[in-house]
């Protein structure tokens, strides 16, 4: 549906990497256009008609976002590049200075890199331990595992909301309970999930979240950080700098703005952020619940027809998101790839920046399926019809 | 040579890879080779006596191309002294990379001349090459 929006639909490609990123709608193009054509000035000037729009527009993205994820108040949004700098910044701007040697970070070993890494390089300078929470035959966190996994050492749970192979969806909202009735936080990688479904940060009770604008038919370059407004007063900035400070004389007297604006130091990606909200309006308007039963259409649509064929290990057969990773047996998932690419078929093959999932999985690599809102039926037809012929994988793969 | 053919030969070398056995064996000089823009990850082990390659292994997780290149440059460089192996090694590369070569000292790898046509497949025929080449020049040293 809304197929007409979006002009790379146009190019007679079948996109199916939207794990990845996903396509953006004209609506979001246009909105950052008008700002490079028609207002293009910096922020947090407000001297000249012209930078006061830009302040009111960069604000009102912070104001979908808020209502977006039901944040408490504008305080708790902050803009970053996106999730990668988002989770890096709680984990060195709060975590470093809250955690002694000796604490536990709580993770499973099928989180992609950006929620693997800041922990390791915070693990290493602090003297912390890494603990995973085991995951059960279908690759699932369960609540046994997690109460199983916490230990007196354990000062922080760090997930994602729905992974990038598996594509499975983890309780946060009874972690978040668990964890918070032992003084444990509890972060949130939320790039797989908020582009999917309905999101309610109190609710969820969730300390931090981070998510992407690209991966939710915004620009690339965007994303956001959450914190409760308690923590982020607390999270120390780790860019200094320009727009972030109220005063400064000497070393001694640096005085920095109040959140959010302390931490999004520098001229921020205006033009991106403008746009990211234009693709709030978007996906409000077609509405977040809607958009989770088509994925969820689409994927029982595609797995009933994927399980019919032999030569198909479907890794992740039980999954909450529009992602199916499989692999077609006896060739390696890259050829498979290319082989599609012939057909102008874009699916992802590798580990997904998940290097230690083929601890969780045995599965070093795989071909992953990402689905949106906008794919067809008829899109996995033609997937289908491709890969069941192993015959002609093979015969066309280099 | 017919592109058929051709076709073959990689398919062989990639379904059927001849000395892909990993080993544990300190006589052979171990070198990881893996592709920063995909996911080939190869290990190399080449055991050289008295400046002659006197075998090679590998093991490790790789598409066709790469698979197929490893297995094919294996077989060409047993036996070669490490100078006739680096001038082997030049010379592939060379192809590749579309600089003048000679066809003649290629033997099978000849199948990967027009590999240079698709961009983004170029570095997974080179791949091995690039492993081996870090071993042999440090006997050539």
């Amino acid at each position: 549906m809304n197929r007409e929006d979006f002009p790379m639909l146009d190019k007679d490609i079948i996109y199916l990497d939207n794990g990845a990123t996903t396509l953006k709608p004209k609506c979001v193009l246009e909105k950052m256009n008008d700002y490079y054509e028609n207002y293009s000035a910096n922020t947090h000037r407000g001297d000249y008609d012209i930078s006061y729009k830009v302040d009111l527009e960069y604000e009102n993205t912070r104001n979908l976002v808020k209502d977006f994820i039901n944040a408490e108040c504008l305080e708790e949004i902050v803009f970053t590049s996106g999730t990668t700098e988002s989770l890096n910044m709680i984990a060195n701007g709060f975590f470093a200075n809250y955690l002694e040697a000796g604490d536990e970070i709580l993770i499973t070993t099928s989180e992609h890199a950006s929620n693997v890494l800041p922990w390791f390089r915070l693990a290493k300078k602090i003297g912390c331990k890494i603990g995973y929470i085991p995951v059960d035959d279908n690759y699932y966190v369960t609540i046994d595992n997690v109460l199983k996994s916490i230990t007196p050492q354990t000062k922080v749970i760090a997930l994602a909301e729905i992974t990038n192979v598996i594509g499975d969806k983890r309780p946060i909202k009874e972690i978040a309970k668990i964890a918070h009735e032992r003084n444990i936080f509890v972060v949130v990688d939320g790039a797989q999930s908020i582009p999917h479904k309905k999101t309610d940060v109190q609710d969820l009770d969730v300390d931090f979240l981070a998510f992407s604008a690209h991966k939710m038919c915004g620009p690339t370059g965007v994303g956001v950080l959450y914190g409760k407004k308690a923590l982020l007063e607390q999270l120390e900035p780790i860019n200094m700098g320009g727009g972030m400070n109220e005063s400064f004389d000497s070393e001694n007297e640096v005085f920095l703005k109040s959140l959010p604006t302390r931490l999004e130091a520098g001229t921020p990606n205006i033009a991106g952020v403008i746009g990211f909200g234009e693709a709030i309006k978007y996906l409000t308007n077609i509405g977040m619940d809607k958009i989770s039963k088509i994925e969820h259409n689409l994927r029982e649509y595609l797995i009933d027809k994927l399980i019919k064929i032999p030569h198909i290990d479907i890794i992740n057969l039980e999954s909450d998101s529009g992602i199916v990773s499989v692999n077609v047996e006896g060739i390696f998932s890259q050829d498979v790839a290319y082989y599609l690419n012939k057909y102008n078929i874009c699916v992802r093959a590798g580990n997904h920046c998940a290097k230690i999932i083929k601890k969780t999985t045995g599965v070093t690599n795989s071909i992953r399926i990402s689905l949106y809102f906008y794919n067809t039926e008829s899109e996995i037809d033609e997937l289908v019809e491709l890969l069941s012929n192993k015959d002609k994988i093979l015969k066309e793969m280099l | 040579m017919d592109p058929e053919v051709k076709r073959e030969i990689i398919m062989d070398n990639y379904l059927n890879p001849k000395n892909k056995i990993k080993i544990e064996d300190n006589s052979y000089d171990k070198v990881n080779s893996n592709n920063e823009s995909c996911i080939d990850n190869i290990d190399i082990f080449v055991k050289v006596t008295d400046g002659i390659i006197e075998d090679i292994k590998f093991d490790g997780e790789a598409c066709a191309i790469s698979t197929s290149s490893t297995s094919i440059m294996i077989n060409n460089l047993i036996g070669l002294s490490i100078s006739e192996a680096i001038k082997y090694i030049d010379n592939f590369d060379n192809m590749v990379n579309e600089k003048e070569y000679n066809r003649e000292l290629l033997n099978e790898a000849i199948v990967y001349e027009d590999i240079y046509k698709q961009n983004n497949r170029k570095h997974c025929a080179l791949l091995p090459y690039i492993g081996i080449r870090k071993v042999l020049e440090k006997y050539s040293k």
